[in-house]
């Protein structure tokens, strides 16, 4: 791999020990993938929640925030996914003073290197979303996926140690999907529905996701009626990066780099796999429990948009939500401003929910503060939450927003689809 | 006894020796595994249950999110890891996790190495050849 005079001396340490520990990193997972150069990067977005992190992952972090300004301030705009403790709210959901405390060190540790904390895994509808053919450093799978793939920027998923190696350099090496050739279509499904809510966007999502047999194979969608809003098209891509591992779909006239079929492939197009509102109906049904049980209703990966916030808050306004149920919504600290602003919090919490501010629910501990609470089954509109929490202890259900909230005002699970 | 020797793609890490733990299941530290009782976690998993502690842990395609990233090198720092990880296609939330872990992968065979080699096969993974021995 080639490195520039400007990165090799990174790499032998000019620029302290930082900007090399970046440069090793950079270098190692470069010639992994046979990386023949870098690419500078114009923004970062970072996932380091402490569960992830660990307490080796918040000392060595806490190693590079003692080094002087000039050696750990990170060089492009870099940004934070959510946190994992939500201080206005952790004793109240049994997270401990150890979390917290891992939380405050890994915290500050960022903020000493020039992190915005913006906590949010929807940057890319709240903050600053990337334009067609930017390069960047993306390091959530819903925001990797949504920004290659409905924006057109240029990312791969760039786990933490990565992602804090580009925000310190501005590089990252360049394969994957910052390569023309990697951003070609592979595998193509025929959509013959149109998903009727974000739960079946995420279950269709989730179905591509289950058919992607490594991180290189790129999705291509056909017959999908459109206009798509950034909120399905968001659970879509969440649910896909999660089941899977692929980081761009590409959308027959709907994505930008997808007008038509012939645009996205090379040679002939490959013969389609359907999928209809069987496989949709039967990607929900395998999540349906024996009884109609529940112990808590979450609206959260990824955190809801402020559009998703007042329609929950139009679910719930004036209503009780049943004492038996807990149910939580998680967004990022400025739409929870906003929210606030705008009277949609004070809907939810009236109706006995709790707002989160900065955090996703599968990235605070869930195993633990499912234990804490004694929640096991688990309703969710979110094709992605709903398929992590299976590996955590919880029984999940996928249904619709509005079912969701009937539940959660019933006390047990209801809805359309039950 | 004959030795195989399978190639993949040079990776991370140095050379070990240990025990095979196999399946054709995909791999995701966060989604499958318990980090704390080591052991994989995930109920549909082949392997649910079972300890991956000091295995040469040979999975199919690395899934799922990214937080693997920073957990690989919380497993090695923790004891509580594998040996070593082999895939067919790790993907590179899994090659950037080694790399910060130090911890020894390697991918990209010319055969299915879920299917070439057997749990309680003792192998030895040498990263900087990119080659995995069984036997010998």
């Amino acid at each position: 791999m080639k490195l520039d005079d400007h990165q090799t001396a990174m790499l032998a340490g000019a620029e302290g020990p930082a900007r090399k520990y970046a440069m090793e990193q950079i270098l190692k997972v470069g010639r992994f993938f046979d990386a023949e150069n870098c690419v500078p990067v114009s923004q970062v977005h970072l996932m380091a929640d402490p569960e992830a992190l660990g307490p080796s992952g918040v000392d060595f972090l806490e190693g590079l925030a003692k080094l002087p300004l000039a050696e750990r301030r990170v060089r492009v705009p870099a940004i934070t996914d959510p946190r994992g403790v939500d201080f206005n709210a952790y004793k109240r959901l049994g997270q401990t003073e150890t979390m917290a405390d891992l939380e405050r060190r890994a915290t500050a540790a960022f903020e000493a290197l020039g992190f915005m904390m913006t906590n949010t895994c929807i940057n890319y509808q709240s903050v600053i979303p990337p334009v067609l053919g930017e390069h960047i450093a993306f390091g959530d799978t819903g925001s990797s996926i949504y920004a290659n793939s409905v924006l057109g920027a240029r990312t791969n998923f760039e786990g933490g140690p990565s992602a804090l190696a580009a925000a310190l350099t501005g590089y990252t090496p360049r394969y994957g999907y910052h390569l023309d050739s990697y951003r070609r279509g592979k595998t193509h499904f025929e959509v013959t529905t149109r998903p009727r809510d974000l739960a079946e966007w995420g279950a269709l999502g989730g179905l591509v996701g289950r058919a992607m047999r490594s991180y290189w194979e790129v999705p291509v969608l056909s017959g999908v009626e459109g206009p798509v809003t950034s909120d399905e098209i968001k659970q879509f891509g969440a649910a896909l990066a999660s089941f899977g591992s692929t980081p761009l779909f590409h959308m027959i006239g709907i994505t930008p780099e997808a007008p038509d079929l012939k645009a996205v492939f090379d040679g002939p197009v490959p013969a389609a796999t359907s999928l209809g509102r069987a496989d949709i109906d039967r990607l929900m049904a395998s999540y349906r429990p024996k009884d109609d049980k529940l112990d808590v209703v979450v609206f959260a990966a990824p955190q809801l948009s402020l559009f998703e916030m007042r329609t929950l808050a139009d679910h719930l306004d004036g209503r009780t939500i049943n004492k038996g149920v807990t149910l939580i919504a998680t967004t990022s600290p400025d739409i929870k401003a906003a929210a606030d602003r705008m009277g949609i919090t004070a809907s939810i919490e009236g109706a006995g929910g709790m707002v989160l501010s900065g955090v996703c629910f599968y990235q605070m501990y869930a195993r633990d503060i499912g234990e804490a609470n004694g929640w096991k089954r688990l309703m969710s509109n979110s094709a992605k939450l709903v398929n992590i929490l299976g590996g955590y202890g919880y029984e999940p259900i996928l249904d619709s927003m509005s079912a969701c909230v009937e539940s959660a005002i019933a006390g047990r699970i209801v809805g359309a689809s039950s | 006894m004959s030795t195989r020797v399978y190639k993949g793609h040079p990776g991370p890490g140095i050379k070990v020796t240990g025990e095979a733990l196999v399946a054709s299941d995909n791999f995701s530290a966060r989604y499958d595994l318990d980090l704390v009782k080591g052991i994989v976690s995930r109920p549909a998993h082949k392997l649910a249950g079972q300890s991956y502690v000091g295995k040469i842990l040979i999975l199919n395609i690395a899934k799922g999110g990214v937080a693997s990233a920073w957990m690989l090198r919380d497993m090695v720092q923790s004891g509580r890891t594998p040996k070593a990880l082999i895939l067919n296609f790790a993907n590179p939330i899994m090659a950037q996790g080694a790399a910060f872990a130090d911890l020894p992968l390697i991918d990209r065979f010319d055969v299915d190495i879920t299917q070439a080699i057997k749990s309680g096969e003792s192998v030895t993974v040498d990263p900087v050849a990119g080659t995995l021995t069984v036997g010998g």
